[in-house]
């Protein structure tokens, strides 16, 4: 039987929900059986082709955030937010109420020891967003693991119910918003 | 011989004068609430203990409890309702549950647990809502306010002040606090007045105690919020309720 492909990424998130998830420890090696990895910092490939599940850390805060999550949208059967930016924006979703010029100019222009005070703008920088905004607010999400981060467990019962053909669903004992 | 009504199918003794919300508790039926308090005149505001009262929808908790009542509380649709209704109340306000020292003891946060809400759904506000840290003992984080006035009865009711009050209305909705300042500082608010501890969410917070209990080790992290309800709420009453 192919293996199910499984792409991950995090965008405006902390790679966080990424620890947590490699926190799986031995149960990798079984879930290795079953998955392989395509795009995903684990695997290093750029791109993803063709996957059955996307799992998306983070929410969007920039304009490479949100071509990242559409290639994911187009590409995975499945697409999965994971963790607390994923859906509500989370911690980086608190600059929402800093006006953005500000925000830049205390982290680039007026901040304590900043040298050579200057905004970056090389065109390849991809261009911030005006407010960090949660992923289902830019694609259809299928489904969505809660928790900062979502304990190991909480991936685990998820795949697992995906990959024995049962509808995900969490316990109250996973469900965790912090 | 004792009046019933029925919830979900099962009969449920109710004396004159109780709500269904009473009614309920003490028979051990948990209706779903955030803004219902035992001790206080029932506002019936945040919606969530919506019932149907022989096919019509009704607050629970402001609904008197009548000879031949077939109520329904926890199916499907109902509890689908007050999924959609949490989810609500969390993209109005910021609810930012890693970074408020409530997470884990936050009824908004147990009820939708209890609700299994694993998401938003609806586009966020991101409203800015100021802080108040005025006070040397309290503080208030509008951002998590959800208006259920629980603070404004306790105050007036149990502190025999008036502290809290909600002003505007709609979208434009806000806690607001009895000082010519609008100050926080400025009132006779003390940290042991129940108006400082009965917030639901992290809207109001007693500085310096956030952490004394770990994440992990608090009320709904291992119990849910139909358990804890049950057990405090069922206790005898302080004082004779008044529902105006």
């Amino acid at each position: 039987m192919a293996k199910i492909r499984i792409a991950t990424t995090s965008l405006a998130g902390c790679f966080g929900c990424h620890m947590s998830f490699l926190d799986l420890d031995e149960r990798l090696v079984a879930l290795a059986d079953l998955v392989e990895f395509d795009r995903s910092p684990i695997t290093d490939i750029e791109h993803c082709t063709n996957c059955d599940i996307g799992l998306i850390e983070g929410g969007v805060c920039n304009s490479e955030n949100v071509h990242t999550l559409r290639e994911f949208r187009k590409n995975c059967k499945i697409l999965v937010a994971v963790g607390a930016c994923a859906i509500n924006g989370g911690l980086p979703a608190m600059r929402n109420f800093i006006p953005l010029e500000e925000c830049l100019s205390e982290a680039y222009l007026d901040g304590l020891g900043v040298e050579n005070p200057q905004i970056p703008s090389d065109p390849e920088l991809p261009l911030l967003l005006d407010k960090v905004r949660p992923i289902h607010e830019v694609v259809k999400i299928d489904y969505f693991l809660p928790g900062c981060p979502p304990s190991a467990d909480v991936f685990w019962a998820f795949l697992t119910d995906l990959l024995e053909g049962r509808e995900p669903s969490l316990s109250y004992e996973l469900v965790h918003y912090d | 011989m004792n009046k019933t009504i029925t919830i979900d199918g099962n009969a449920i003794p109710f004396e004159d004068g109780q709500t269904i919300m009473e009614a309920a508790t003490a028979a051990g039926v948990y209706i779903p609430h955030l803004c219902h308090h035992p001790e206080y005149t029932p506002h019936g505001s945040c919606k969530l203990c919506t019932v149907r009262v022989n096919g019509r929808v009704c607050s629970a908790c402001t609904f008197p409890a009548a000879e031949g009542q077939d109520v329904l509380n926890n199916t499907k649709d109902l509890n689908d309702d007050r999924k959609l209704i949490t989810q609500m109340l969390f993209v109005e306000g910021n609810h930012f549950c890693p970074s408020c020292e409530k997470t884990g003891n936050c009824q908004l946060q147990a009820v939708a647990y209890y609700l299994n809400m694993l998401d938003d759904h609806f586009p966020h506000f991101y409203a800015h809502r100021e802080m108040d840290a005025s006070h040397h003992e309290v503080m208030i984080d509008h951002n998590r306010c959800i208006f259920c006035t629980l603070c404004v009865r306790a105050s007036q009711q149990k502190d025999g002040k008036d502290v809290f009050a909600i002003s505007g209305r709609g979208i434009n909705k806000h806690l607001i606090v009895n000082a010519q300042s609008g100050l926080l500082k400025d009132t006779d608010l003390e940290a042991s007045d129940q108006a400082a501890h009965i917030c639901p969410t992290g809207a109001i917070l007693i500085k310096r105690t956030g952490y004394t209990v770990p994440i992990g080790e608090r009320i709904y992290d291992h119990k849910q919020i139909d358990e804890v309800a049950l057990a405090e709420e069922s206790r005898p009453l302080s004082k004779e309720i008044d529902h105006g």
